[in-house]
C-alpha cells in the first residue's frame, strides 16, 4: 500500500524495477533491442536505403542476392532491401498510429466507465460485449470495401477492432484502485477528483497499458499484412510488408527470395515485438499469468 | 441451465440487428452504386435493374422489406452472379469452409493441447522451452506467410502433396489444413500450459500425489479437466478467427469456400453477398461463443454454481 506522498518515488522505483528484471530478460532484451534497430532503420530509411524507392532497372529484372543488390531484386529489378525498408516504414507506422487510436479510444472508454461506475459504466460494457461479438476481421474488409482503400481508413478502422480489450483492461484496474484504501485516504485529504486521478490512477495503471500495448502493435501489424495481402489494405505505389509477401507468392516458384526475405523480416519483427511485450508482463505485472 | 440459455439468446437479437442495421446502412453510403462500374449501361437499363432489386424505393422502405426478407432467412439475389441467390452460394461454400474449419481446429487442438500439457509438466526446462519457443514461431508466422512457404517446400520442391483444389486429388486438404491450424495450434498450446500449470499447484493435485498414484493418472484423470477450461473458451473467439484466416487459406489454396466468396465479392462490390454474408458470418460467431460458453459451464463447476445463483 502506498502512500499519497511516496506516488512519484513509487513510480520510479517501479520503472527501475521493470528495467533491472527486463534487462535480465534475454529474449524480452534482444526484442527490445530489435525493435529500436527497426525503429531507427525506418526513421533514416530516405538517407540509407541503398538504392532509391523508384528506382528500377528492368533490363535487370529479378536477380538473386548479389553483393550489389544484397537481398536481390524483383522483376522491375527494384533492390529488394529497399523496398523492404520502406515497406517497413510503412509496417511500423499503421502499427504504431493504429495502435495509438485503440489506446486512445481504449483508456477513455474503460477510465470512465470504471471510475463513475454504476449505470454508466453498465451501459458502456455492455457496448463493449456487444463489439466483441460482431465479427471485425470482416467489418474491417465491409469497411474497405465501401469507403476504398485508404490508408487513414485503415488506421481507424484497425484501431476501432482493438480498443475493446483495452478499455476492459483499464476498466478493471480503475475499478480495483477506485476501493483502494490511498485513494480513499488522498480523497479525505481533499485532493480534487482530477488530480486522484492524475496521481494515482493514471500512474498505477501505466503497467498493464504499457505491456497491453506492446503486445497490440504485433497483432495490428499483422492485421495490416493480412489485409494488404488480400489486396484491401495498402495500395501500390506505396508499399507494405503484407504487399510484398503478396507479390512474392505470385511469383515464388522462379524467385522465392522474393518471398522469404520479407516474410523473415515480418516474423523477425512480430517474434521481437511478442516477446518485448512477454518480458514487460512479467517485468511490470507480477500478477498476470502468463498465457 | 435453461434459463442461462435463453437469456444469451435473447442478448443475441439486439447484436444481430445493430450489425444488420450498421451493415446495411453501411453499404447504403458507399459511393457509386452497385451497377455504377458496369460499361455505360442505358438509363432505361439502370432504372429497370434498379427496380428488379429495389433500389429505386426510399431507403427506409428497402431496409424494412431487406429486414423481414432476413429474418425470413432471405438473403436475396446476388448482384454479380445472375440468376443465383446469396443464399444459394452460402449453402455452396458453406460445407467446405466448415470442413476446413474442422480439420484446422482438430491439428490445432491435437498440436497445441499435447505441446502445453507436455510444456507443463516440467516447467521451466527444455521440455518447456522447446515446445513454446515453436508455439511462439506458430503465432509469428502468419497464415499468409506458411501456407505459400508449405507449398513450396511440400508442394513444389518435394512434391509430396497437391497445392491447390479441395477434394479433387486425394491429400489436397493438408496443406490447407494445416495452414489454418498452426497459429491456433500455438495459441493453444500457450492457453493449456497456463491452464495446467495454474491447476497442477493446487492442492487437490497435491493430494493426488501423496495418495501415490501415477503421473500419469494425475494428469489425465484429475489435472486435464480443468487445466483446459481456458482452452474452451478459447474456442468461440477462435472459430471467429478461423472464419477470418479461411479468406487467406482458401484463396492462397484456390478452394471454394465461403472465405474466398466473401473476398470475391468484396472485390467485385457484390453489396448483397457482402450484406448477407456479413450477417450469417455474425450469426455463426454468436452461436459459436454461446457453445463454447456452454461447455466451459459444464466443465467448471464454480461457475455453474455462479450461473445458477444470480443472472
Amino acid at each position: 500500500m502506498q502512500h499519497p506522498s511516496q506516488a512519484s518515488e513509487q513510480r520510479s522505483s517501479l520503472w527501475l524495477d521493470a528495467w533491472i528484471k527486463l534487462r535480465k530478460n534475454r529474449m524480452a532484451l534482444f526484442g527490445f533491442v530489435v525493435l529500436l534497430i527497426l525503429c531507427a532503420v525506418s526513421l533514416l530509411t530516405p538517407w540509407i536505403a541503398p538504392y532509391s524507392y523508384e528506382q528500377q532497372d528492368l533490363m535487370l529484372g529479378a536477380t538473386p542476392p548479389s553483393s550489389a543488390h544484397w537481398l536481390g531484386t524483383d522483376i522491375f529489378g527494384r533492390d529488394m532491401l529497399t523496398r523492404i525498408m520502406y515497406g517497413g516504414r510503412v509496417s511500423l507506422m499503421v502499427g504504431f498510429i493504429a495502435t495509438a487510436v485503440a489506446l486512445v479510444i481504449g483508456i477513455l472508454w474503460g477510465s470512465i466507465a470504471g471510475f463513475i461506475g454504476g449505470r454508466v459504466d453498465a451501459v458502456m460494457m455492455r457496448i463493449v460485449d456487444i463489439m466483441y461479438a460482431l465479427p471485425f476481421m470482416i467489418f474491417i474488409v465491409l469497411l474497405m470495401v465501401v469507403f476504398g482503400r485508404n490508408i487513414l481508413l485503415l488506421f481507424v478502422a484497425i484501431g476501432a477492432v482493438e480498443w475493446l480489450t483495452m478499455a476492459r483492461i483499464v476498466r478493471s484496474q480503475v475499478m480495483a484502485l477506485r476501493k483502494q484504501e490511498f485513494v480513499e485516504a488522498a480523497y479525505s485529504m481533499g485532493l480534487s477528483r482530477w488530480a486522484i486521478i492524475r496521481r494515482h490512477i493514471i500512474p498505477n495503471t501505466l503497467g498493464p497499458v504499457v505491456v497491453y500495448t506492446t503486445l497490440t502493435i504485433p497483432s495490428v501489424m499483422l492485421l495490416e499484412a493480412f489485409l494488404s495481402f488480400l489486396g484491401l489494405g495498402i495500395q501500390p505505389p506505396q508499399s507494405s510488408w503484407g504487399l510484398l509477401i503478396n507479390y512474392g507468392v505470385e511469383t515464388m516458384e522462379e524467385y522465392p527470395w522474393l518471398l522469404i526475405f520479407p516474410g523473415i523480416t515480418l516474423s523477425l519483427t512480430l517474434f521481437a515485438l511478442n516477446f518485448l511485450g512477454d518480458g514487460l508482463r512479467d517485468a511490470l505485472d507480477p500478477r498476470a499469468s502468463k498465457d | 441451465m435453461l434459463r442461462f440459455i435463453a437469456s444469451r439468446l435473447l442478448q443475441a437479437i439486439p447484436v444481430l440487428l445493430v450489425v444488420i442495421s450498421v451493415t446495411f446502412l453501411l453499404i447504403h453510403s458507399a459511393p457509386g452504386g452497385p451497377f455504377s462500374d458496369e460499361k455505360a449501361v442505358p438509363p432505361e437499363v439502370a432504372r429497370a435493374l434498379e427496380a428488379q432489386y429495389n433500389l429505386d424505393q426510399p431507403l427506409w422502405q428497402q431496409y424494412v422489406s431487406y429486414l423481414s426478407d432476413v429474418v425470413r432467412g432471405d438473403f436475396g439475389p446476388s448482384f454479380k452472379y445472375s440468376g443465383r441467390t446469396v443464399n444459394e452460394l452460402i449453402a455452396a461454400g458453406l460445407p467446405v469452409t466448415a470442413e476446413l474449419a474442422l480439420y484446422a481446429m482438430l491439428v490445432a487442438l491435437f498440436i497445441g493441447i499435447s505441446a502445453g500439457v507436455f510444456a507443463a509438466i516440467r516447467p521451466n526446462t527444455l521440455q518447456d522451452y522447446i515446445p513454446m519457443s515453436a508455439a511462439m514461431l506458430g503465432i509469428c508466422m502468419p497464415s499468409f506467410l506458411l501456407g505459400p512457404i508449405l507449398i513450396l517446400v511440400f508442394g513444389i520442391q518435394l512434391e509430396w502433396l497437391p497445392i491447390s483444389g479441395w477434394g479433387d486429388i486425394p491429400g489436397d486438404k493438408i496443406l490447407p489444413a494445416i495452414t489454418l491450424g498452426t497459429g491456433y495450434a500455438a495459441y493453444i498450446a500457450r492457453l493449456s500450459r497456463s491452464g495446467m500449470l495454474e491447476v497442477l499447484s493446487q492442492d487437490y493435485i497435491r493430494t493426488a500425489c501423496a495418495k501415490g498414484l501415477s503421473e500419469r493418472l494425475i494428469i489425465f484423470k484429475h489435472a486435464l479437466r480443468g487445466g483446459l477450461i481456458p482452452v474452451i473458451a478459447f474456442l468461440g473467439p477462435a472459430f471467429a478467427g478461423l472464419l477470418g484466416g479461411s479468406f487467406v487459406v482458401e484463396t492462397i489454396f484456390q478452394i471454394p469456400g465461403l472465405g474466398r466468396f466473401y473476398v470475391t465479392s468484396a472485390f467485385n462490390r457484390d453489396y448483397t453477398m457482402i450484406l448477407g454474408m456479413t450477417i450469417f458470418f455474425a450469426g455463426l460467431i454468436i452461436v459459436f461463443n454461446l457453445l463454447s460458453d456452454l461447455l466451459a459451464l459444464w466443465l467448471n463447476p464454480k461457475l455453474r454454481q455462479q450461473a445458477r445463483g444470480g443472472n
